[in-house]
Formats: structure tokens, sequence, C-alpha cells
């Protein structure tokens, strides 16, 4: 395959960044998306042009590391993250856009990397159950509903990966949000703070400068992961709760 | 299980091994045996217990005064931050990723072991203990597995605590299941993604401190180098990715949880930036590297596609139990599609060779068995190199046996990514498979405190060598990680600290000063060189080397080879590498080249390791020790000790520190699967 | 946005109902708009229970304009460097046109309340005392009937994603059958409410409601 990419440039976060056109040949439909960056990259140190930088680590689509906006999809057109995706899913001769998450919450580092560390920040808010080390009590002293604990895995399966704020035209966080407040909220474990957690982790939300939720649903379009749309509406569920509880 | 001996552990039941083959002559130095491990007597079952009495107490007013340095956010890393955080220590975090979410223990797909016996299957701590070092080919610590076994109840405890949402039954209790091949239901498990679990876990425990402010976390910073000062651990030095910024960290006392150096293949189940750079520089400040020729090559991941490869991704072990495994019996067949060979041409060679387990032969022997095939040209695939690196894995009769549906809700997650990433469809085509690099046992070596041999430095997890011996079980890496994260390295580490606060040095302080220099005039090195090879082909090119000759399996002439290919092959790096950019920005090129050449370095002592240990034991294969039938031989008479490595200078030959190993509760014996 | 934009979908199926006394003939669309005046006498002061209503919607355009402006400017300001390129292949239509479909019928509400009620403006130049033939009037005007029709299909599309949003908004969608049946209900409460509305124009323009 033949494909012209045009990639976002930017020397780091001052800079003012630009997309660049590239010409890449020899590009097998077997390579993974990020292989086929891997190719460019080889060719353009072969060129003495600084390769492109790009988030990736365990390449099997389970860290959340990867990201990249794909013709305007993240994580491109599959439902699946960027290190799964194969160039199968494109054709010789077309023409890709690749851009970094657009967020402010997101700063771009350099080229496609993004700085995502304002989801750190909003677990540190709440997004936990306090367990301190050697306080648990026997494992199956508490059970838990066996269908409530499937939909806690279902959601708690969020890589982390920024691919809802990515796609969601308000750039808000609520979906990783909700998955969080819903994984523990729906374990016997999660309740003595569901309260506060909700009411804490909306409020840093907030500060870190993420858009307001209007239930577009772009988010759990692109999720990787699947993690429905109803894990926002739980998220409110819970904010109505705990405020009228005071919190 | 049944023995005749006395288990108590109140009775020496081994002899002390001694070695009359020289392989590695002239590779490598003798040297003293491994000091003390601190490994307590007694009655097994007591000794954690009495261990923990033993070690002394810091005073709770004292551990805020007291700096301690984790480096590795991955289940053994994040929950001793988490945990040394909650005890009030002051805990600096350092990982390379961008969040601490995201270290490679979240790749795990099985379970997690713990001898809880809720299923009432007769299991017990002992009988964890028992298939930990019998699956380790008893090349374990005893004390040190034992232990695991006996924390790994707690894990499970203080994971549910977390919210950790493992899977249940319809009452609402955990569910188990039965993993790698033991008889007894003690793995626990949330779906396929168990480690990404219980790594979330860790990882919310360790926010929650940070916002408490007992834990800082440093993301995007790699380690490059450890301070030794006074013969004791004292800090590290690391690199801001994103600034370029070389910083120095003091502290009281270090911790490496920073994974295994199964990237030294370059293709393997490891993330893209797992590296030994952190245990590495530690090597080379004179911690000892133990059994480092220690390997686990999984047998059920996606074959090589082609020269563009990046990473090798496991399938879960499970689709085993009802795939069969085969290859065409004539090599001319080879290219054909698989479903128009008949049946009489086909060749279950695992059902042909042991007939007792068929397919279900532990990981070591399917892949070695899968590898054999293929060097005989019976591959399948594309071709890779001058060969096809492929078996098939046939659901077809299982497809017959249980339909489609029933094939479908056991292994949907894992046919789907299969099609994902090959483009073919398993419920129609054979899968194909081939044996990849997944985990190292070897790591730096630690005494039961899991302190190595210089003051002040622990060293958890993968990182270490401790607790898997020569093959690790399924479901056992996240027991291990987390024991040591949890429950083992805090119990220890405050004996240590009793005596600390250690005197204040200063950033000034000569020793400091070298290790700062030293990487500074390293990262200027990369940079300077400008030659013409990128990086990523050198690291490709020693992928290939140790996968050829140190691999699924190693002979002494091939080793002697792959030691001098490495040795011109770091030459060559260090005088035609080429690495674009600055210092001072991020720069991805940069962080590899440093990694690139510590694997180098490591690549070559895991050849002397493997050059010493004429010997097949667990996941180390040599050519030259085998039975009539072809099968794995161990010579406990000369080998049965732990091969402790020190770094002795650049091109010196490394100095070998023997740990023998003693068990007391368990017998040694000969595995056979036939 | 939630709470006041139920207040409004509740405020408008009234008055749908109500404009559909239209097909009645004079008589009956006069009784009533004279009967919204009564309501609650000789305990409420004439128009009581229409200031209160009035007070409702006020105090809910408030509050909804308010929120509308505050989320406009989060989402403004969460992604200042736009995509190059952006696809959004997981959505309705609707749900991304709330805002300008928002200021369209903030728009025609002002149009509507000077043609009706506080200007009582007849673009035939007949009588403005008289609601019946006030009506008849306006929507016999071609342009008013279009004006009006733009904003029942503005309407329609902020009542289609609006509906699901606020259901949402309040928590009630917690599994995807509940969030199917919210969907389903944007749906019912777009076509009832902005049909049954586009109704009463159409057929006066056609000559069906007439003196």
């Amino acid at each position: 395959m033949r494909l012209t990419l045009k990639i976002w440039r930017q020397a780091d976060a001052q800079a003012s960044g630009a997309l660049k056109t590239y010409d890449l040949d020899g590009v097998s439909e077997d390579m993974s998306f990020l292989e086929m960056l891997d190719v460019l990259n080889e060719q353009l140190q072969g060129q003495g042009e600084e390769p492109v930088a790009f988030d990736h680590d365990c390449r099997e689509g389970i860290c959340g590391t990867c990201s990249l906006m794909i013709d305007g999809q993240a994580h491109g057109p599959e439902v699946t993250t960027t290190c799964q995706l194969h160039m199968r899913s494109f054709r010789d001769g077309q023409t890709i856009t690749i851009e970094p998450w657009r967020s402010d919450a997101f700063p771009v580092v350099r080229d496609l990397v993004v700085d995502r560390s304002a989801f750190d920040r909003i677990i540190a808010s709440g997004g936990f159950i306090s367990a301190n080390t050697g306080s648990a009590p026997e494992a199956n002293s508490v059970p838990a509903p066996r269908d409530k604990a499937m939909r806690a895995f279902n959601v708690a399966t969020c890589i982390g990966c920024g691919a809802c704020v990515a796609a969601c035209p308000n750039g808000s966080a609520s979906l990783f949000m909700g998955a969080k407040i819903t994984h523990l909220g729906e374990l016997p474990q999660g309740q003595p703070e569901r309260g506060t957690r909700v009411v804490d982790m909306v409020a840093q939300h907030d500060a870190e400068g993420f858009g307001g939720c209007t239930n577009i649903g772009e988010c759990a379009g692109a999720c990787p992961k699947e993690i429905p749309l109803d894990v926002i509406s739980q998220l409110n569920k819970d904010l109505r709760t705990a405020l009228r509880n005071g919190h | 299980m049944a023995s005749n001996a006395d288990v108590s552990g109140l009775t020496v039941l081994t002899q002390a091994p001694t070695q009359t083959s020289d392989d590695a002559h002239g590779y490598y130095t003798p040297g003293e045996p491994v000091g003390d491990t601190k490994a307590p007597a007694g009655l097994i079952a007591e000794r954690w217990t009495k261990h923990k009495m033993d070690n002394r107490l810091v005073n709770p007013a004292n551990r805020r005064k007291l700096d301690v340095i984790i480096v590795g956010t991955g289940l053994a890393g994040g929950a001793a931050a988490a945990t040394l955080g909650e005890a009030g220590y002051n805990v600096k975090s350092f990982c390379y990723q961008d969040s601490p979410r995201r270290a490679h223990s979240i790749a795990a797909q099985g379970g997690i072991n713990a001898a809880k016996n809720y299923k009432e299957d007769g299991d017990s701590t002992y009988r964890l203990f028992y298939d930990t070092v019998k699956g380790g080919d008893y090349r374990s610590r005893e004390s040190n597995v034992y232990r695991l076994a006996e924390v790994s109840v707690n894990i499970i405890d203080q994971c549910v605590a977390q919210g950790v949402p493992f899977a249940r039954d319809y009452g609402g209790l955990l569910d188990n299941r039965s993993f790698g091949g033991v008889q007894v239901s003690r793995t626990f498990y949330a779906r396929g993604q168990t480690g990404q679990q219980l790594l979330i876990g860790a990882y919310q425990a360790m926010e929650r401190q940070v916002a408490a402010g007992t834990v800082t976390a440093y993301t995007r910073h790699e380690m490059l180098e450890l301070i030794v000062v006074d013969g004791k651990a004292r800090g590290i030095i690391a690199r801001d990715l994103v600034t370029g910024e070389i910083e120095t960290h003091l502290a009281d006392v270090v911790v490496l949880a920073s994974g295994g150096y199964g990237n030294v293949f370059y293709l393997s189940t490891n993330a893209m930036g797992s590296n030994v750079t952190a245990a590495w520089r530690a090597h080379r400040k004179g911690a000892y590297m133990a059994n480092p020729c220690y390997t686990q090559i999984h047998p059920t991941c996606i074959p090589v596609s082609g020269d563009h490869q990046s990473k090798l991704t496991l399938m879960s072990e499970s689709l085993r139990n009802d795939g069969r495994i085969w290859v065409p019996k004539n090599a001319e067949d080879c290219d054909k599609d698989p479903r128009d060979i008949p049946e009489e041409d086909r060749d279950y060679y695992l059902e042909r060779i042991y007939p007792a387990f068929g397919n279900l032969v532990p990981r070591d022997i399917a892949s070695r068995a899968a590898k054999y095939v293929c060097d005989e040209g019976r591959g399948v695939g594309p071709m890779v190199g001058d060969f096809r690196r492929g078996v098939y894995l046939d659901f077809s009769a299982a497809i017959e046996r249980l339909g489609r549906d029933g094939i479908e809700e056991k292994y949907d997650n894992l046919f789907d990514m299969y099609e994902r990433i090959t483009g073919e469809n398993p419920y129609e085509v054979p899968m194909r498979i081939y044996p990849a690099v997944h985990y190292v046992m070897g790591g730096l070596w630690v005494d039961y405190d899991l302190q190595s041999n210089i003051d002040g430095l622990f060293v958890t997890g993968e990182a270490n060598f401790s607790d898997h011996g020569a093959n690790r079980l399924g479901a056992s890496a996240l027991m291990q990680g987390l024991a040591d994260g949890y429950f083992v390295l805090p119990n220890t580490i405050r004996d240590y600290l009793a005596d600390g606060p250690f005197d204040k040095i200063e950033e000034s302080h000569p020793d400091v000063v070298a290790a700062r220099t030293s990487v500074e005039e390293r990262v200027q090195k990369f940079l300077s060189i400008n030659g013409n090879r990128t990086v990523d082909s050198y690291h490709k090119e020693l992928g290939h080397i140790m996968w050829e000759y140190c691999g699924m399996e190693r002979s002494e002439d091939g080793l002697r080879k792959a030691i001098d290919m490495i040795r011109e092959l770091k030459a060559d790096f260090w005088t035609n590498v080429k690495v674009l950019g600055t210092a001072d920005s991020l720069n991805q090129s940069l962080e590899k080249a440093g990694r690139v050449a510590d694997f180098l370095e490591l690549g070559e002592l895991m050849c002397i390791d493997a050059l010493n240990r004429r010997e097949s034991c667990g996941g180390h294969f040599r050519a030259e020790s085998q039975t009539d039938e072809g099968e794995a031989l161990r010579h406990d008479d000369e080998f049965a000790y732990v091969a402790a490595w020190e770094f002795s200078g650049d091109n010196e030959a490394p100095v070998l520190h023997k740990e023998d190993l003693v068990y007391t509760a368990i017998e040694m014996k000969q595995r056979s699967y036939k | 946005m939630a709470g006041s934009g139920i207040i409004f979908i509740l405020f408008v199926l009234l008055h749908m109902y109500g404009n559909l006394k239209a097909f009645g003939g004079e008589t009956s669309f006069n009784v009533y708009a004279e009967h919204l005046r009564t309501i609650g006498e000789p305990m409420l002061p004439r128009e009581g229970l229409l200031w209160v209503i009035r007070a409702v919607l006020i105090v809910s355009l408030v509050v909804h304009v308010w929120s509308a402006a505050q989320l406009w400017k989060r989402s403004n300001a969460a992604r200042t460097q736009k995509y190059a390129v952006k696809k959004n292949t997981h959505s309705s239509f609707s749900s991304r046109t709330m805002r300008w479909g928002g200021v369209t019928i903030l728009l025609f509400l002002i149009w509507h309340l000077i043609n009706f009620t506080i200007g009582k403006v007849n673009p035939a130049g007949g009588p403005t005392n008289n609601p019946y033939e006030l009506l008849v009037d306006s929507f016999s005007t071609w342009w008013v009937t279009v004006i009006y029709l733009v904003a029942m299909a503005a309407l329609a599309l902020h009542l289609h994603h609006g509906t699901f949003s606020s259901l949402q908004t309040l928590g009630f969608t917690n599994s995807a059958a509940a969030r199917k049946r919210a969907r389903a209900a944007g749906w019912v409460v777009a076509v009832v409410i902005a049909g049954g509305f586009s109704l009463v124009p159409l057929f006066t323009l056609f000559g069906v409601i007439d003196y």
C-alpha cells in the first residue's frame, strides 16, 4: 500500500504546530497502525529528520497509552485502540490525517503526544475505595450480587486512554468519570464513600477544564472498551443523591 | 504429592551441589558463595510469622522523615507505594509511562492464584507452595515461596476491599477456576483482564496517597542511575522524559519494581517500553543479577507476520483446552489451505509424542515442540526470514463437539482479537500460533527481605529473581507482584529503615555528582555518535541473536557464537548508532538508545549464564542435557544453586557467586509428562 | 438544563393541546383563551394562574439559557485548538445542534410573543382583540406560517435530543433498555409536539380553519 500521511508536528508544548505531509510506500496491510508509523519513523531518520513522537506501550489494547485522532476519529475507524488497528482497514492511496487528542485539559507535549495527567488527578480526588493494606476483611464475608459485580467489571474495563474526551464535541470526560463511579458504586465496598466520591470527582473534572456533558454520545461510540452511555446517567443519579444528602 | 520425608522444614533434604562441568570457562571469574540470604530456619509454616516479629519497627512519628524511592508502578511498585504511603513514609514513585496506571502488569490476562481453598478441593498453603516449587523445577528459594503461598490469601482480601471486580458466582461469592494444568481451582479472575483490574486497584490506592500527600508520583521519568554512598543505596538519577532534565533524587532507601527484561529479545509479549535499565544500572553499581538466563516462552502467541513486527500478542493458554495443535506431515503441504489437507496428512504432534497430556503439556514443552516442527520445515503461515514460524491451533473438532455457540461463549473475545490482528476468522480457518518470550524468572538477586546485596536497595516483582525458580506457573506473576508490594516489602523494609533516618547527603556529594555526571555524559555520547544505524535496527538484531541462540533451545556452540555476535554488535552500536534530536526535549529515540545499550550488556550475560548452566531446567533447555527421549534433564548434583553474577567492569568477565538451594520441606523430583 | 427543560416540555405539550382547540372553531378557541384567564377564580384573581405559569416559565427560561451559555462557554474553552478533521459518527444531528437550535427557538419565541401576546401584531391588519381572528389572520399569511414551521422543525430537533438528554441527566437511563426507552420518548415528544403545533398553521394556510 501507498499512503499520504498528514501528521501534526509540534516541537513542544509552547511551540505552535502544523500538519506536515509525508508519503509512505510499501505499507503491508498486516501492519498495525503503529507499526506503520514505526516504518515512517525509520524512513524519516534515514533522511535525517526527527521521528514523529507518539504514545504507545503495550500494543495489545489494554494499557491505554496509545491515542491518535485518525481521520477525525479517535483510535480510527474501528472500535479498538490504535495499537490494535490494522492497515487493512485503510485502502491503497488513501490520505490519512493524524492529529493528537485535542483538549485543553490534555495539552500537547510533542507531536502526537499529550499530557493526560488530569485523569490521574480525577482519580486521586476520589476514584478509589479507602482500604488500607492489612485492614481488609475476609474476601467472602461480603457477597456482591453477581449482576452488580458484572456491571462493575464491564465498566471497570476503562483503560483511561482519553478517546471519550477526544471525541466529545464538548471535550467532556464524563464517560471516564462515570465509568469509575459506576464501577465502585455497584460494589458493596464502594458504598461508604459513594456520595463524597462523585462530588469530589466532578469538582476536579470541572477544575481541570473539561467541558460539560450534553449527552451527545460520541464518547461511547469512540470508546475502545465499549463503555456504555448509561455510566453518565449513573454519575448524574449518584450526584443528585449525594447533593440531596448534603455532600 | 505423597511423600515419606519429613516436610516440616526442620531437616535438610538436599545435598549441596558440586559443579563438575565448566562450559563457560574463560567467560567468567568464580567468586565467593553468596553470603547471608537471611532465610529463616525452623518450621516452614512459622518462618514468616517469626521473621515479621523479629524485624524491627519504625516509630510512626519518624516515618514521614524517611524518604523511600520506588521505581516502577506495576503491581509490585504501585502496591508498595500505596502501602508505604499509608504507613506514613515519604514516598517518591517513578515510572516512564505517562500514568502509573499503564505499567505492564495491566496486560496479564489469566488470573491470580491464592490458597483460599474456597472449592474445598484440597488446596492449602503447602500445596500452593509445593506446586510453585515444582513448577519452578526446584530452582527457587523455598522460604520465599512458602511465604508467597502464605500471603496469597491476604491479597485476595485486600483486592476485594479495594473494589477489584473479580468474577463471582450466583450467590455473590468469589468464583475460581483451575489454571495452567494444576488440579485445584485456586485462580481468581476478572474475565481475561485480571492484571488490569488488580493494577487499577493498586493504582487507585496509590493515587489516594498522592492526594493525601504521602506519595509523589513522577510520571514520564526514567531512572538512569543508582546513587550509592558509603555502600548504601541513597537515591537515583532520573531523566524527566518531557523536558530532558537530569534530576537527582535522594532518599533513605531505594526500591526497584521495574519489571522484567523480556524485551532483550526485541519481540516479546512485553510492552514496548519495558526495559532492564533500572535493574541493569543497579547491577553495574554492584547488585548481583541472578539466573538471567531463565526465560519463559509462552506457546500460544500470534505468529510474526513480517519484518515490521514490533511486538507479539499472547493468546490465553486456555485455548489449548479445546484447540488441537498440528502441522502438515509433509513440508510441501505447508503453503496449502489447511482445510484442504486431509486428516491423514496432519501431524498432531503433541498428541502423538505426549499421549497422556496431549495439547496440555507445560508451556516450555509445547513451545519447544513447535520450534522443532518449524525447524524441520513443517511450519505454516508466511515465510519469515528463511522459514515459516507457526503451527495450527485447530478448533474445528471442538466446534463440531460444542457447537459454534459453545466456542463463542468460551473464547469469543480471543477469537475477535485474533481476527483483528491477523484478518483471518478462526471459526473458519485454523488459528496459527507460535511461541514468544513472555516473562523472565531471572532478575536482581535479593535475600529473604527482598534486599539486594547493596544495602538499602530492595527489589520486588518480576525485577527480582526470587520466587519462580526456573519457570513460573500460570497466575503466579500477579500473586508475586502483589505479595511483594502489599505484604512482604512493607514488613521487611522497616527493619532496614529502623536504623534511619540516615545522615543527610547533599547533591554536591562527590558520589552523587559522579552518578549525575555519568548520566549526562552518556546522554551526550548517544547524541554525538551520529552514525548510520537507527537504535531499533540494533535492537532487532540483538533480538534475533537472542532468539536464535538463547531462546527455546540453547547449545554450547550456539551460545559461544551468540556471545561473539553480541560483542561485535555492541562495539558497532557505540560507534555507529544514530540518535537524532536533542537532550532537552521529549526524545523517544534517545530513551530507546539507553535501553538498547543496556540490553546489549544484559544479552551477553544471559548467554554466559546459559552457557554455564549445562542442565535443562524449567524455561532453560540445554541441548546437551536431555534424556534419550529428548526431554529436559536437570542436574541437581551440579546446579541446584542460584547463579548470582557480579559486574566487574566494561568488557570484563563477570564474577559468579553461588547460592546453594537448600530444601527442607519438599523433595526434589525429576518431572515427566510422558 | 434538565429540570427547566422538562418544565418547557410540559408547557409546550399543554400549549399544543390548547392550540388544537382552533379546530373547534372560533367559539371553542376563544372560550379556551378566556378560560386560561379565569382558572382558579374567585380564589385567584383574573389571570392569576396565567401569571404564576408565566413566572415559572420566565425563571425556567433564565435558568435554561444561563446553563446553556455556561455549557457553551466551557465547551469552547475545553477545546481551543480545533481538529483539522473531525467526524461525528455516533451522535444524532439533533444532539449536535442543540445550541443553534436553542438560539433559533429563542428568536422565534420573541417573535411569537410579539405576534400573539405582547405586541398582538396582526399581519393582515385585522383586529387583535379576538384571539381566533388573530390566529387565522396570522397563519393565512404564508410567511408567518413558514417562520412558524421552521421554528417547529427546530423545536422538534431540540425536543428529540432534549427529552432523552434530560432523562439521562436526571439519572433515569441506567441500562441499555432504559436508554432505548428514553430515546423513543424523544421521538414521541418531538413528533407529537412539533407535529401538533404544525397542524393549526398548515390547516389555516390551506383554508380548513377559517372564520
